[in-house]
């Protein structure tokens, strides 16, 4: 039981930094109906912006733990979602009229060249990083197995809850987000009442990489490496969930988030660590075939 | 108000409007009828610049507005309840009101809205109900309700009528009437041609992407060619 406990705080932190990418997965595809192939590499720079960030706070002498966390959140969420805007400007705006494909592969393009940009500026080395928040508490104890919850571990999923609710207010409550549905459901429509949809699908791109920097700081802070290729595998992984939950559902996605942490979590401690990908992407097979829409997603109806 | 000249429109390679010349003046309420893919609903969109016109240009208040981006036209006083109503099906029709208002500043909120309510009661009644679930006339209802919330000077507005029960139609033309008569100016595109050259002071017939004939409502409903053409027979 204390194992099983253990697991689930360790597959919930996980979960958390899953759902934070995959949120930006899930907008972008509700509003432009692609795949942004590109967002693990905008994840994998806020994770070396939180990084850039730290050493420069500690060159300077600063040590004040709560500070440093501060600047580094704001860093990496104001750095990357400018990387966000770019890519869209760049890599997509262009080809809002071409055919599907073209945005497709242009999306992967970018994801190539953020890697390669990455591993020629900050080196193809594992960065590592001392750990900054440390400590936590024993919950309880069960046959010599303690149950640990980590200072870093709430500070997580504190932070993760936070902005999912933030989140979904800005969607669900403000003219912004009530913008962003309208592209959503008819981008046409929208420019007739006034929605200016270039800047609103900027402005989507922004908030997802800066969620997606947060996400990447986490993983900084909780696993203490990073590298170019980081991007990949989390991006992969977070657009399962994406999937899972249903692209295009806000809260499809943080569930997803949830679910395939909590799967890879107790995948890895009952039976293999080495085929914790495999259960999560089995996952990605499994729902594409049974239930393409996802847990929550919608399926297409349309009133003539 | 609104000055159509010598409009060209294309989409790829097939000329949707020849060359299409209109006039719509100050308070008037303006017919433009036609048989399905005459190029009705391309006109209206020509006017928010999707798609844009290839030749001629679109004056409006004595200001060219060729080019203008579609988010900014209705910032200028124009709004379209479009071909289909495009209502957002998954926000309520409380949002939709509220989407409608996005180019006023907001202050005169709670005013619009009554007014839209007063005009639509059945609105009122389904405020928050979604979009999608509404029947096809309180959908019409909620996109012209949309286009109102905009304050427009020029309502443009496509097939109100379509796929409406006799009584709806009549309900609805009654209202735009209302809406006219409050100062606002009505460019009505329709296929239900006896109903609209009723209602409207002026109005056109479109043929392929030409206007072919015009004249007063009263004219054009007793010409015998329209007669023949969109009137007898069922409509």
């Amino acid at each position: 039981m204390a194992y099983f406990i253990q697991q689930l705080i360790n597959g919930l932190t996980l979960g958390a930094i899953y759902g934070l990418i995959a949120i930006g997965y899930t907008m972008v595809y509700g509003i432009i109906g692609m795949i942004n192939f590109a967002h693990g590499e905008i994840y994998m720079i806020g994770a070396f912006i939180s990084v850039i960030t730290f050493l420069v706070l500690q060159a300077a002498g600063i040590g004040f733990v709560p500070l440093i966390l501060v600047v580094m959140l704001i860093a990496s969420m104001l750095f990357t979602a400018v990387y966000g805007w770019s890519v869209e400007r760049v890599a997509y705006r262009p080809l809002r009229r071409a055919p599907r494909l073209a945005a497709l592969i242009s999306a992967i393009g970018m994801s190539i060249a953020l890697q390669n940009y990455v591993q020629l500026t900050q080196g193809a080395r594992v960065k590592a990083l001392a750990p900054i928040i440390s400590g936590g508490v024993t919950l309880f104890e069960q046959d010599g197995f303690a149950v640990r919850l980590s200072f870093l571990q709430i500070f997580i999923i504190i932070l993760t809850m936070a902005l999912m609710a933030g989140f979904s207010y800005l969607i669900d409550r403000t003219p912004l987000g009530r913008q962003q549905r309208a592209c959503e459901q008819d981008r046409t429509m929208a420019s007739l009442v006034g929605v200016n949809v270039d800047r609103t699908i900027s402005t989507t791109f922004v908030m997802g990489a800066a969620l997606a920097a947060v996400a990447g700081m986490m993983v900084t802070l909780y696993y203490g490496v990073v590298d170019f290729f980081i991007g990949f595998l989390a991006g992969v992984k977070a657009f399962t969930a994406a999937v899972l939950g249903g692209i295009g559902s806000l809260p499809g996605a943080m569930l997803g988030g949830l679910l395939i942490g909590l799967i890879e979590a107790f995948w890895s401690a009952y039976f293999s660590i080495e085929y914790k990908d495999v259960a999560a992407f089995s996952i990605l097979v499994l729902v594409l075939i049974f239930r393409p829409t996802g847990l929550l997603g919608k399926p297409e109806i349309e009133k003539v | 108000m609104l000055k159509i000249e010598g409009v060209h429109t294309f989409y790829g390679q097939i000329e949707a409007l020849k060359g299409v010349d209109l006039h719509i003046g100050k308070g008037e309420i303006v017919t433009l009828i036609g048989a399905n893919g005459a190029g009705k609903s391309t006109l209206l969109m020509t006017v928010f610049g999707n798609p844009k016109c290839r030749k001629g240009r679109i004056v409006y208040e004595g200001q060219d507005i060729t080019g203008v981006p579609a988010h900014e036209i209705v910032r200028l006083g124009i709004a379209q309840s479009p071909e289909g109503r495009r209502i957002f099906p998954r926000m309520t029709v409380y949002e939709n009101l509220q989407m409608g208002a996005l180019p006023t500043d907001g202050s005169t909120f709670e005013a619009d809205i009554r007014e839209v309510f007063d005009l639509f009661p059945r609105l009122e009644e389904r405020r928050n109900q979604r979009g999608g679930t509404l029947s096809g006339g309180e959908q019409q209802m909620l996109a012209i309700g949309r286009a109102m919330m905009s304050k427009p000077r020029l309502l443009l507005l496509d097939e109100p009528s379509l796929g409406l029960a006799p009584l709806v139609v009549r309900q609805i033309f009654e209202i735009i009437k209302k809406i006219n008569e409050k100062g606002v100016t009505v460019f009505l595109v329709e296929q239900n041609a006896f109903h609209a050259l009723k209602l409207a002071h002026r109005g056109y017939v479109m043929v392929n992407g030409s206007i072919t004939l015009t004249g007063t409502g009263r004219e054009l409903l007793a010409n015998p060619e329209i007669r023949a053409a969109y009137l007898e027979g069922g409509h």
